[in-house]
């Protein structure tokens, strides 16, 4: 049994392995699955200061290996979280932490205060790369001076531990994660999801009543990755890593790229098991090469 | 109610007449509780185009069989793949997922059970229920033409059947709601088929004051109200398909009908 425990700033979890962002609901809907308290961190939905509706359906298309979706950040809004679902989910024996997003600079920082005074959340994901709203969200993302000004905002307003999530939809990921890094994240994480669509040729409509919604699933996992090797190697801050991975050597190859943990996402549609399996996979991964811990393997990815 | 990840045996995949398949799939331990109106999410293996899980509404259960049917429509590689599979191969499911049709209230007995295509396979492990508990309900099965008529004997054992069909080859001729049964009184209907279907039985149900549910069956991923893909427009806003419903009373449903 290799050692599993990995860093993000501050923040220890007992192996690398998260659940991303609206993928995995509040944990608790995958609880007659697995023992989620074995996984390293659940992300749970997007939350914002106000209720969103989100979009109207049709909000998703299957698409070859992968899907398109265009939720737009449905939430019941963080006071309802916070009276709600919180107490339900906080004495979970794992990292609970909280994407962030919001349509305003002041959202984002009323939202981060907030979950900042929740004891049993010891770090938030900020969403600045949701391609799903029409305000906000992915705007934040696709500047490096918006970005570095939401994340300085929320910098200020927050102590824990700050992952910013990254949008792919940019010419240069790694000078906005540069930008955000000297805004004061503690890591970030990436990617979000490409801008995609899907069309009925028969019925000459698109398939997502947004027209354009967030690519997710197995086909984006070579760009995720060229990204997270990118960005690790043009910051100092702890990388997370998502985008299409679907199992364990998925999850080996982000961190040999540079990650320091993973999100699973998609995947859980698939398989509701996938994250025990991904971090029993690492350890057998470790064992067979003899690595002691998956620190070890972190950013090992050998060029030459 | 506790949901299951399972890896099921085919114990027997049938091609209907018309599109169609009746799967059975079986267990060496005793299939989970279900109940009418839930469905399952099954995985789909070797077809490169089917990315996400299927979901599948639970056609019936035999407990003395241990066995679970599926009434299949082949309309994409998907379900073509799962029409492949023969007996002995493993399907993996997640079951059961989603609410269920509420039973009749004490003074509801006259129950009319709608069916528009596939959407008959609910209907078959609701009315089997239904009659368990001394109810005989009043199937009505529309459908295109006379080979889009599935199950028909399965049907009989719990209540009388009605039948509509757009070409006349069996039964009355055109949809549902033009049947001559629908100028007898119901206190209850339960529907799922079509949506232009199940609007317009919605439109008669609430026209006539009549207790109306419905079973959606919107595109999904994950099948537990994680993602929040299948939402519908409710009174209470958007609420997911797949752990909300798949059944809604037509009073909560912001339909235009």
């Amino acid at each position: 049994m290799a050692d599993l425990t990995t860093n993000i700033g501050n923040l220890v979890m007992k192996n690398p392995v998260m659940t991303a962002s609206g993928t995995f609901g509040y944990g608790e809907e995958f609880s007659d699955f697995i023992d989620i308290s074995r996984i390293g961190g659940i992300i749970v939905k997007g939350t914002t200061i106000k209720h969103r509706e989100g979009n109207p359906y049709p909000r998703m298309a299957e698409t070859p290996s992968g899907m398109l979706n265009a939720v737009g950040l449905q939430n019941k809004g963080v006071d309802y979280f916070i009276d709600h679902i919180y107490p339900r989910i906080k004495d979970t024996d794992t990292n609970i932490l909280v994407n962030v997003s919001g349509s305003t600079v002041e959202d984002y920082v009323a939202t981060a205060e907030k979950v900042g005074e929740l004891d049993k959340i010891p770090a938030i994901e900020l969403n600045i790369s949701c391609p799903n709203v029409k305000e906000g969200g992915m705007a934040f993302g696709t500047s490096c001076e918006s970005a570095a000004k939401v994340v300085s905002a929320v910098r200020k307003a927050y102590k824990k531990t700050l992952i910013v999530k990254l949008s792919p939809n940019v010419t240069n990921i790694a000078e906005i994660a540069m930008a955000v890094e000297g805004a004061g994240a503690d890591s970030v994480s990436l990617i979000n999801t490409i801008m995609g669509m899907a069309i009925d040729a028969e019925k000459r409509k698109p398939l997502l009543s947004t027209i354009t919604g967030g690519l997710s699933g197995a086909c984006v996992k070579p760009i995720a990755l060229r990204m997270v090797w990118q960005v690790s190697n043009a910051v100092k801050i702890p990388v997370v890593g998502l985008g299409g991975i679907m199992n364990a050597t998925d999850a080996i190859e982000f961190l040999l790229a540079g990650a320091s943990a993973v999100e699973i996402g998609t995947a859980n549609f698939i398989d509701p098991t996938v994250t025990i399996k991904v971090i029993d996979g690492i350890n057998a991964y470790l064992d067979k090469h003899g690595f002691k811990s998956v620190k070890d393997i972190i950013g090992q990815l050998e060029t030459k | 109610m506790r949901k299951y990840l399972l890896d099921l045996t085919v114990s027997g995949n049938e091609k209907l007449s018309g599109n169609y398949i009746l799967m059975k799939l079986t267990s060496e331990e005793r299939l989970p509780d279900m109940l009418p109106g839930q469905f399952a999410e099954v995985r789909v293996d070797n077809s490169p185009s089917t990315f996400l899980r299927r979901p599948i509404s639970i056609h019936f259960v035999d407990r003395d069989a241990n066995e679970l049917w599926f009434l299949i429509q082949l309309v994409g590689d998907g379900t073509r793949k799962l029409a492949e599979l023969k007996k002995g191969d493993i399907v993996n499911v997640m079951v059961p997922l989603g609410n269920s049709f509420t039973m009749p209230s004490l003074e509801q007995q006259e129950l009319l059970l709608v069916g528009g295509g596939v959407g008959i396979a609910p209907m078959l492990m609701l009315g089997a229920a239904l009659r368990n508990l001394g109810y005989y309900p009043t199937f009505l099965i529309g459908a295109r033409t006379k080979k889009d008529l599935l199950q028909l004997d399965a049907f009989e054992n719990y209540g009388k059947v009605y039948m509509t069909t757009e070409d006349a080859s069996c039964g009355e001729k055109g949809f549902v709601t033009n049947h001559s049964i629908l100028t007898q009184k119901f206190d209850k209907i339960y529907t799922c088929g079509p949506t232009p279907m199940m609007k317009a039985v919605a439109a008669y149900a609430a026209k006539n004051n009549i207790d109306c549910e419905v079973s959606l069956e919107n595109k999904m991923a994950c099948g537990v109200g994680a993602c929040l893909c299948c939402v519908t427009d409710t009174t209470e806003g958007h609420k997911c398909v797949c752990s909300d419903g798949p059944v809604f009373n037509i009073k909560d449903l912001k339909w235009q009908i």
